[in-house]
């Protein structure tokens, strides 16, 4: 078992919609990084969670900045804090749209460049802060407020996207198992250069859930395989345990769809597209595996 | 004296940078000012300068990572031009807003369509609203004092907000005049920035702030622009004091007596000398204001009854000139005859200039190089 | 004021010429200054440059449309571009060839095999000849800076030995 510290870091004011699945995560995330951290946070749902001036959620400095900026505001202050020859953590905590829409030409620059820093990003699959508009990672047949009946294309493949910077560490999560974001962000953070993890944070308002079914969402989007918890470090791919467990025997992803109400749209036919995407990717993502394990 | 040093304008304002020791430079190539950035990542792989280079994918970022790097509390520098200039623009509010000194080089250059690499101001002009000192220097060797004299009144605690050297695309930024590259010693303090981010005093930076706070933090943008005046003409008292080179907000060439002057900045403003001094071989007093600082606005020119033929190298679209428009504004009983030339590169010569003021009409516009009856 | 426009081939060495120049007129306690016009900087495009060298400090920065003397490194330019347009009456020109040229009566012409004296100097650099560093020492020779300035200037931008040793025997050839 992952001893967690008891420690909070977060104070007990955030300005989150109940239930919110970004800033259980954060929670563990700050837990894992300590209190040598600086948060970087461009325009997303955090840069109003963390409370009104002058009042402030976290106990670690955060430095806010503009939707496609947060990248390129990491690398500054860490080749700075290098420079000075000071060991904080730089870690950015974006959204979505921030990360894979707006912000993906500066995450793509300082991945590049190779710059020390933790890009997390929190993914609710929508615009959730300006209402819940589409994203590039808005699932297939999601309704948000600019596709009333359900998106028609596919969610983007951020993952992939970020693979091909060969990164030292790369990692997915979910809010629903906290001790997985623990020891994710506790490595991340012990290795040199770009690191990258990507957490997928229901969003009660948004994904039209109850507010406390957050973490069972979650349990259920990766029970059914839509979302696959692994980690690559350098060239070790590996599935983490709650995916590898359920990559046995997935749970049909219509359960996923039915229990919300962001997906009521979806029909038959697409249902089953999802569904094929979904064996799609985890073969593949089974596949990977096997041949990191047997390179090993 | 030290020894003249054949440079370009580029080269001289790396020199200043090399001399003030940043310790990141993030930067963006871009014509014409490329010549800047490589000159410095030179002095970073020689080890002339120990910074942290980050070549960055976009002027964006180049600004963003100088904001990121200056709220450590370290010296922080990065130089565009035009369209890059206008990339950044978002992270110019960011950087001002934020009290962050960053200093940055800016070689005025025209902007798109059609592709045109020339001098022109509109690019900097368009960013006068961004909270950043703006100032245009018209020789190598200024371009080199300016840039020492900014990295000191930016990182003044009376006025803690970026600097921006405007200098003219090729005109300056590529001509070779000799020049003196003073070693500063100490006149550039080390900086101390107040707000520097620190793990063992936890803050947030630009949170949510409701309009009280927000209106508050604009009105302390206003107040240390206003005191930068006053920062600004110590810092240029005490180079002159130092190091014997001496300059003023607005540069006065033979105005006590004239009954006209020639207004402009940058490059057109020094050759406007030249002007004035055909002009009064021909009986014409005329003389040159050279506005250097155009943020802080100057708000002392000894103006009152003279004829001002003032010469804008940009263009606010459905106004007119911008310095026409400004000095007007501020000095209200102003005579003013503007003409707006030199867009594009557009060649204009001290002949030229000489006979703005020849032919000029008080309170008109005038488009050098269109036809009478198309003005 | 005295106004020079260097006409040359981009990548020939014309700009560095024109600072090499200006450096030479500064040394000898001259202000000057020296840019080249951009346009075309294509390699092979004919290019021009401008230096201007006077008793105080030169506060002109438009393009010099009338010359007191044009430099003309490689002949060639000559025939697409006018090289004495706007030439002062009775000014002068310099011309890197071994040929007779014939220019319009009412100016003062001078020549010397700058392309000859780089290869008997095996002065070649990607197989081309380089004519930049010896015409300085052609116009040491023609009073627009001393020859112990325009050697400076000339080392301080290249170590090389030969580029002296050229400059010398363009000072040598030029018939003043």
């Amino acid at each position: 078992m992952t001893e967690i510290p008891k420690e909070e870091m977060l104070l007990k004011c955030p300005s989150t919609c109940a239930g919110c699945g970004s800033l259980l995560a954060l929670r563990y995330i700050l837990k894992a990084a300590g209190k040598d951290t600086v948060l970087v946070i461009p325009a997303c749902c955090n840069s109003v969670i963390q409370g009104v001036y002058p009042y402030m959620l976290h106990t670690v400095p955060v430095y806010n900045i503009a939707f496609a900026a947060a990248a390129a505001c990491a690398s500054g202050m860490s080749e700075a804090l290098r420079a000075k020859g000071e060991k904080t953590n730089v870690i950015v905590y974006a959204g979505d749209g921030g990360t894979a829409d707006i912000g993906i030409q500066a995450l793509s620059g300082a991945l590049e460049r190779g710059e020390d820093f933790l890009y997390i990003c929190y993914d609710n699959e929508a615009y959730g802060n300006t209402g819940m508009q589409r994203s590039g990672a808005t699932p297939l047949g999601a309704i948000t407020t600019t596709t009333p009946n359900g998106k028609t294309v596919n969610k983007k493949d951020l993952d992939r996207i970020v693979e091909a910077h060969n990164l030292p560490y790369q990692a997915t999560a979910c809010s629903s198992y906290p001790a997985d974001i623990y020891n994710k962000v506790k490595k991340a953070l012990s290795i040199p250069g770009p690191k990258f993890i990507h957490i997928l944070a229901p969003c009660p308002p948004g994904w039209r859930i109850p507010s406390e079914k957050t973490v069972e969402i979650g349990k259920m989007a990766v029970k059914s395989g839509i979302w696959v918890l692994w980690e690559k470090e350098y060239d070790k791919f590996t599935v983490s345990a709650p995916s590898r467990a359920a990559m046995k025997r997935p749970v049909p992803v219509g359960e996923y769809l039915k229990a919300q109400g962001r997906f009521r749209k979806v029909d038959e036919k697409t249902a089953a597209v999802i569904q094929a995407n979904v064996d799609k990717n985890l073969k593949k993502i089974a596949l990977e595996a096997a041949q990191s394990e047997e390179t090993e | 004296m030290s020894e003249l040093i054949m440079s370009t304008g580029n080269k001289a304002v790396a020199a200043a940078v090399k001399m003030a020791k940043p310790l990141v430079v993030a930067a963006y190539p871009i014509t014409p000012q490329t010549e800047i950035i490589e000159s410095i990542a030179d002095y970073v792989e020689a080890g002339d300068l120990k910074a942290r280079y980050i070549p960055v994918e976009s002027e964006h970022s180049a600004m963003t990572a100088c904001i990121g790097a200056s709220i450590t509390g370290v010296r922080v520098f990065t130089a565009t031009s035009s369209h890059g200039l206008l990339y950044m623009h978002e992270m110019l509010h960011w950087a001002a807003g934020a009290r962050l000194p960053i200093v940055m080089g800016q070689v005025n250059r025209t902007l798109a369509p059609g592709w045109n690499i020339w001098a022109e101001h509109t690019d900097a002009l368009s960013q006068r609203d961004t909270g950043w000192l703006q100032v245009y220097v018209s020789t190598v060797q200024e371009a080199y004092d300016a840039t020492l004299m900014a990295f000191r009144i930016a990182e003044d605690n009376r006025v803690l907000l970026p600097v921006m050297i405007n200098m003219d695309g090729f005109l300056l930024s590529h001509i070779m005049q000799p020049f003196e590259m003073t070693e500063p010693g100490d006149f550039i303090p080390p900086l101390d920035l107040p707000h520097k981010i620190d793990v063992n005093d936890p803050k947030g930076y630009g949170a949510m702030s409701p309009a009280n706070v927000h209106y508050q933090f604009r009105f302390d943008m206003e107040k240390s622009m206003r005191a930068s005046r006053t920062v600004i003409n110590e810092t240029e008292a005490e180079f002159a004091k130092r190091f014997g080179r001496s300059y003023a907000p607005v540069e006065e060439y033979f105005c006590d007596d004239a009954d006209v002057i020639i207004v402009a900045m940058g490059t057109l403003g020094k050759e406007a000398e030249v002007a004035a001094d055909l002009l009064r071989k021909e009986g014409i007093k005329a003389g040159v204001m050279r506005i250097r600082w155009l943020r802080p606005f100057p708000l002392d020119m000894n103006i009152k009854g003279k004829d001002l033929v003032v010469i804008d190298r940009d263009c606010s679209f459905g106004f007119g000139g911008v310095v026409a428009g400004e000095i007007q504004a501020r000095y209200p009983d102003a005579k003013i005859a503007s003409v707006i030339a030199g867009l594009g590169g557009q060649e204009v010569t001290y002949e030229d200039m000489a006979e703005f003021v020849r032919s000029r009409k008080m309170g008109t516009e005038f488009w050098f190089g269109i036809p009478q009856e198309e003005q | 004021m005295y106004e020079i426009r260097i006409h040359s081939r981009g990548g020939q060495g014309g700009v560095t010429a024109a600072r090499m120049m200006a450096s030479a007129a500064v040394k000898d306690g001259k202000f000057a200054t020296a840019c080249p016009f951009y346009g075309a900087e294509r390699r092979g495009a004919p290019i021009v440059s401008f230096v201007r060298i006077d008793d105080a400090p030169v506060r002109i920065y438009s393009q010099i449309n009338k010359p007191e003397m044009i430099v003309i490194l490689d002949p060639t330019v000559m025939d697409t571009v006018n090289v004495l347009d706007g030439l002062k009456e009775g000014g002068s020109i310099f011309i890197n060839t071994h040929d007779d040229v014939d220019f319009p009566a009412g100016f003062k012409v001078y020549k010397a095999d700058l392309t000859g004296i780089a290869l008997r100097e095996k002065l070649v650099v990607a197989g081309s000849p380089i004519v930049n560093t010896p015409v300085i020492g052609a116009l040491a020779k023609l009073g627009l800076f001393t020859r112990e300035s325009g050697v400076k200037a000339i080392t301080e931008t290249f170590a090389d030995p030969r580029n002296t040793a050229a400059a010398k025997a363009a000072f040598e050839e030029v018939i003043v």
